[in-house]
């Protein structure tokens, strides 16, 4: 009951002398006000922990400086602090905002796994083996072209050294390897995609 | 009479600093002093 007594601008007042309790009862007195402000705007313990102690590290030191003006309005002074504190937390927080998976958004929306599942490499290899047997239908003329162009990764210009045949034939027989293989899918409605 | 079916919030007296923080900052409070020289002032942390 004493301790409501005194008022905020004498305990200020004599913190500035050196009475450090005068500091604790000032705490005490307003650190459920503070507190809780600071709650209602962060809604996280932590952070409000963090805030409420950030303020009265800065309440401290502009006392122990001596700068502060005494205009009994110690709680708004303090509640003005806290108030820029937060503005600057969430300032700090929006250019570094958290994935804490708890909202709408989901940080595995955005990171996926590349590598194909057990069912999607099974139809690759089918994919893969049809496309080989298609190949094996062709003429032997194209499909050399065509096997030395896509699987040795050949230009034309090897090609057609290794074959004793001029580029635009080496092109002309891929350019046919592919026209008869896209008839071959088309007449037997054959699915080639994953 | 009329019974009364509503609790009082425990919320009441959940929202307040921890004794760790209070008791942080009045050590802060101890241990730091501020010197002043001539128009400058030094910030003196003695833990």
């Amino acid at each position: 009951m004493k301790q409501q007594l005194i008022s905020d601008a004498t305990l200020v007042s004599n913190y500035i002398k050196g009475d450090e309790a005068s500091l604790e009862v000032l705490i005490k007195r307003h650190k459920q006000r503070i507190y809780s402000f600071i709650y209602s705007k962060v809604y996280d313990r932590d952070v409000s922990e963090d805030i409420f102690q950030d303020t009265f590290i800065k309440v401290i030191r502009t006392l122990k400086k001596g700068s502060y003006n005494e205009e009994g309005k110690f709680l708004p002074w303090v509640m003005r602090i806290s108030h820029n504190l937060i503005i600057d937390y969430f300032r700090k927080n929006n250019r570094m905002p958290k994935f804490d998976n708890n909202g709408e958004f989901s940080i595995f929306s955005v990171l996926s796994d590349s590598s194909l599942n057990a069912e999607k490499s099974i139809i690759k290899k089918q994919v893969e083996e049809d496309v080989r047997r298609l190949i094996e239908e062709l003429p032997d003329d194209q499909k050399e072209v065509l096997v030395m162009r896509m699987y040795n990764d050949m230009s034309f210009k090897e090609i057609s050294e290794r074959t004793g045949v001029s580029i635009n034939t080496a092109l002309g027989r891929m350019r046919y390897a592919l026209i008869n293989m896209r008839k071959v899918i088309e007449k037997h409605n054959i699915v080639l995609t994953n | 009479m009329d019974k009364i079916y509503s609790r009082n919030s425990k919320n009441n007296n959940k929202l307040n600093p921890k004794d760790e923080t209070i008791g942080f900052i009045l050590n802060y409070s101890k241990a730091l002093s501020v010197i002043s020289y001539k128009k400058l002032k030094f910030e003196l942390l003695l833990n």
